[in-house]
């Protein structure tokens, strides 16, 4: 396989075959969130409904526990967990919030003074990534 | 005969859609939003549009992950705002014109576009929130003041399709639309952007500058513009900015050289720069 260029981005995964391969059922799962049908049978026996789900013990594990950023990387897509973050009752900024390990007062701040720069966040070489 | 005489380029954050629908637009937050696009709203009412070609993407809302189509054209009869998990936004059904889009899948695919025809379809905030901040507040039970034919685009996983071909895809859609026989305004929306980034360490990420130069490069030098490669998107506007792709159709629908009549850029709305730019061919 070659290198995929697009990987050597801080703080991003980009949702490509590989991780929806990986993330399909994780994803299919949150998205059934959108159906009231599903909510309401979610929320009354989460580890039943999540059995209707083929994923992996960690994916499981990484929904039950709310963990985002592990969800994403076990193949999850942003606009997929997001309706799981809805079922919770929590807003997309605030899920951004917390994905990017900010308070979510500072996180309102920093976007209305003009979002997260770019300088210093294009490779991960600048975060000390590689 | 139909024809394109202008084109929009226009963000279509979800909560543009929900301040709208909340009555919110004159709160400090969201004034210098809909300021921008007051100009806009008065210069639709002059255009009177009898047809919006609009492009824009589904946010795993016609389709997750279980069916992925690069291009999907609707040809329903109508299509319904759906319900996106804070229940469906309270504007009007989308009226398709159903002759003209059966009519533009056919000449596409007969142009070696092999896009997708959509008879069934819910359209998400991708396709409703451009028609609101480009009319203003239409009442669920008026009509939107145009008909519009809805091409859904792929840009959530990747690749989506490239900027060359979106923007070739904008000039098949032009030929198309001038090889029919009913006389109509079709104006085109290219809908999405502009820089954001709504996922992991690095969301909230926002490029002024970078979005800036797209807006002058869209107008300008719409060939040059073609030709950013999908990881500039993905790294100088955010994973989600690489909605912009869809900007291509709609300049490519257009004359190479145009006239800016209006452009507007704001950050932010919830996470995300707003920009919109109204091009119209010299000739209109
Ligand atoms: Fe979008």
């Amino acid at each position: 396989m070659t290198k995929k260029e697009y990987e050597d981005i801080p703080g991003t995964f980009v949702f490509d075959a590989d991780r929806s391969r990986e993330g399909y059922h994780l994803n299919m799962f949150c998205i059934s969130l959108g159906k009231q049908v599903n909510r309401d049978a979610f929320k009354a026996d989460p580890e039943a409904y999540l059995d209707k789900y083929p994923m992996t013990a960690d994916q499981r594990a990484a929904i039950l526990a709310r963990d985002w950023n592990e969800m994403l990387r076990l193949g999850g897509n942003i606009y997929y967990t997001s309706k799981l973050a809805a079922f919770d009752g929590i807003t997309f900024q605030d899920l951004a919030a917390m994905m990017s390990g900010m308070e979510r007062e500072e996180y309102r701040a920093m976007m209305v003074n003009g979002g997260r720069s770019v300088e210093g966040n294009r490779y991960k070489s600048e975060w000390g990534e590689e | 005969m139909a024809h394109i005489k202008a084109g929009v380029g226009v963000s279509h954050v979800p909560a543009i859609g929900v301040a709208m629908d909340q009555g919110i637009t004159d709160q400090p937050y969201w004034q210098p939003v809909f300021e921008g696009f007051k100009k806009s709203r008065e210069w639709m009412k002059e255009q009177n549009p009898d047809v919006i070609f609009l492009v824009y993407n589904d946010h795993c809302t016609a389709f997750d992950a279980s069916c992925i189509p690069t291009f999907a054209l609707g040809a329903a009869a109508e299509f319904k705002p759906a319900d996106e998990g804070w229940g469906p936004r309270p504007v009007p059904v989308v009226k398709n014109h159903q002759k003209l889009a059966s009519h533009i899948a056919q000449s596409l695919i007969l142009d070696e576009f092999d896009i997708t025809i959509m008879n069934e379809m819910e359209v998400d905030h991708g396709l409703t929130v451009p028609l609101s901040v480009m009319y203003g507040e239409v009442d669920k039970d008026d009509e939107w003041p145009a008909l519009v034919i809805p091409l859904a685009v792929n840009v959530v996983q990747y690749p989506a399709p490239t900027g060359n071909r979106c923007y070739n895809l904008g000039k098949a859609i032009r030929r198309a639309v001038e090889s029919f026989d009913e006389d109509l305004n079709v104006m085109i929306f290219g809908t999405g952007g502009m820089s954001h980034q709504l996922q992991y360490k690095r969301a909230g990420l926002i490029n002024a500058d970078w979005d800036q130069r797209f807006l002058d490069l869209i107008a300008e030098d719409p060939v040059y513009a073609s030709q950013i490669p999908h990881v500039e998107y993905l790294r100088e506007a955010g994973s989600e900015g690489v909605e912009l792709v869809m900007w291509h159709v709609m300049r490519g629908a257009l004359d190479e050289k145009v006239k800016e009549v209006h452009r507007h850029y704001h950050v932010p709305a919830s996470n995300t720069a707003v920009g919109h730019i109204i091009l119209e061919n010299e000739a209109a």
